[in-house]
């Protein structure tokens, strides 16, 4: 799975959570839960659906080095290899 | 003999429409079950009957808005079934003999007032082909994205709901105000170790533990979960803890999460997780709007360090958390760094004094250092 696909992941569960949004439209560097207005429950679901799609269980205390779309491609990418 | 009547979904409603009926003309209900579905300003709420018995007649059609008390239906009670219950008191406009479900959908889609239409089905039941016959489909037109244009007209009607909630509260309720910063390390701590066994799906937010809190805490100050009603301070035996939940089209919601005293956390993170699903995609209960005894507000996502709330009436308090943020400390002549949480109490004069408003947030406190007994 390369980074494409990674993305192409994290959008779609994105666009389930926030429906009226476009994460496309994200800038890389962006903070995710801010710009899309995602809670903690969603943020959670999040997770839960990551792990779904990709096998990566994240665990919690690496929550919050995951805020932007670049630190999520690097961070998943590392754990898929 | 029972008139089952559009209950009051909240102190904000007015009216409702009806958008379906989920019972038909003579079946059997229990207490708690589902009959009805109901679209208030806020959301379609599927409503509860209270009574065991048998539907007798249903008075009002799906799509009619009819106001708050009005008669929907006729229960017959178990007692008055046997006793071979009076027929239903006849209405102007109302239609009493058998129609099939999909017939009363197709009606109300094209408007077509039931009581113009001769049924042709068994015992003159109207069938769908009757409604076709009435009203020929029209032609369809190109969607004119009804979404989009629908949207505003909910948006605006939740605002005034709110708006007349939020007016009413501030026009008759003497809040006073509490506020104390709690030290969190512990039960951060404990929560990150017990998170760290646990698979994501069953992870528990840092929410879950502060409501157990609150549900214990209010166990020693229980003035503070009930309601003023009528002049007089009536407290509640129940716990239904209302959460406040923001939607993503705008405005908000406060369900209660039902006997919140008797769940554990574990229990008392599904019922959040399933209340703020069907609060965001539809779904939640009578039961769940009208019941909370006391709210909770959140607004620790946002990085909101305090929250003054205004209380949901009648209920006589609201319980506020901002986010948690590490700050200095001191404690035992050491300054030191914890996670803090800033906790207030949003209550009525009317109901409570301040002393035991201070008591009830120094008991969440206490509870909140001693995370295992949660």
């Amino acid at each position: 799975m390369n980074e494409n696909d990674i993305k192409e992941v994290i959008f779609t569960i994105l666009k389930r959570l926030a429906p009226e949004s476009d994460p496309s439209e994200l800038a890389p560097d962006e903070n995710i839960r801010k710009a899309l207005d995602i809670d903690s429950f969603d943020a959670l679901n999040f997770f839960v659906r990551i792990d779904e799609e990709l096998g990566v269980s994240v665990p919690e205390a690496d929550y919050g080095k995951l805020n932007t779309l670049t630190e999520m491609l690097a961070y998943f990418s590392r754990r898929l290899a | 003999m029972a008139e089952f009547c559009m209950p009051s979904l909240g102190s904000d409603m007015q009216a409702g429409t009806l958008i379906e009926w989920r019972v038909q003309q003579g079946d059997r209900v229990r207490r708690r079950d589902v009959i009805a579905v109901v679209e208030t300003d806020k959301a379609a709420i599927e409503i509860e009957v209270y009574e065991d018995g048998v539907i007798e007649s249903l008075l009002v059609e799906p799509g009619e808005k009819v106001a708050v008390g009005t008669a929907m239906a006729v229960i017959g009670t178990e007692s008055a079934v046997k006793e071979q219950a009076m027929p239903a008191i006849s209405a102007p406009g109302m239609h009493r003999g058998k129609v099939s479900p999909y017939a009363r959908t197709l009606a109300a889609a094209r408007g077509v007032d039931l009581n113009m239409v001769i049924g042709t089905g068994p015992e003159g039941a109207i069938c769908a082909a009757d409604i076709e016959q009435a009203a020929p489909a029209e032609p369809a037109k190109p969607a004119e994205q009804p979404g989009e244009v629908a949207e505003p007209t909910q948006r605006a009607a939740m605002r005034r709901a709110i708006a007349s909630a939020m007016a009413r509260s501030k026009r008759e309720i003497p809040h006073y105000y509490l506020q104390t910063r709690i030290d969190m390390h512990r039960t951060l701590q404990w929560l990150a170790s017990e998170n760290a066994q646990r698979p994501i799906k069953e992870r528990i937010l840092p929410v879950v533990p502060l409501i157990r809190a609150v549900a214990l805490a209010l166990g020693e100050v229980p003035e503070l979960n009930g309601y003023w009603l009528d002049d007089h301070h009536r407290i509640s035996e129940a716990m239904h803890i209302g959460f406040v939940i923001a939607l993503r089209q705008g405005g908000l919601m406060a369900p209660a999460i039902l006997h919140a005293d008797a769940l554990g956390l574990d229990e008392l993170m599904t019922a959040l997780r399933d209340l703020i699903q069907r609060a965001r995609s539809g779904g939640l209960r009578s039961t769940e709007m009208t019941d909370a005894t006391v709210t909770i507000t959140s607004l620790g996502d946002l990085g909101v360090e305090t929250v003054y709330g205004i209380i949901y009436p009648p209920q006589v308090a609201l319980v506020g958390f901002g986010k948690i943020i590490e700050q200095p400390w001191a404690e035992d002549g050491m300054l030191g760094i914890r996670p803090v949480l800033t906790a207030t109490l949003a209550a009525d004069h009317r109901a409570t004094d301040g002393h035991r408003g201070a008591q009830f947030l120094d008991a969440l406190n206490r509870y909140l250092q001693e995370p295992e007994k949660l």
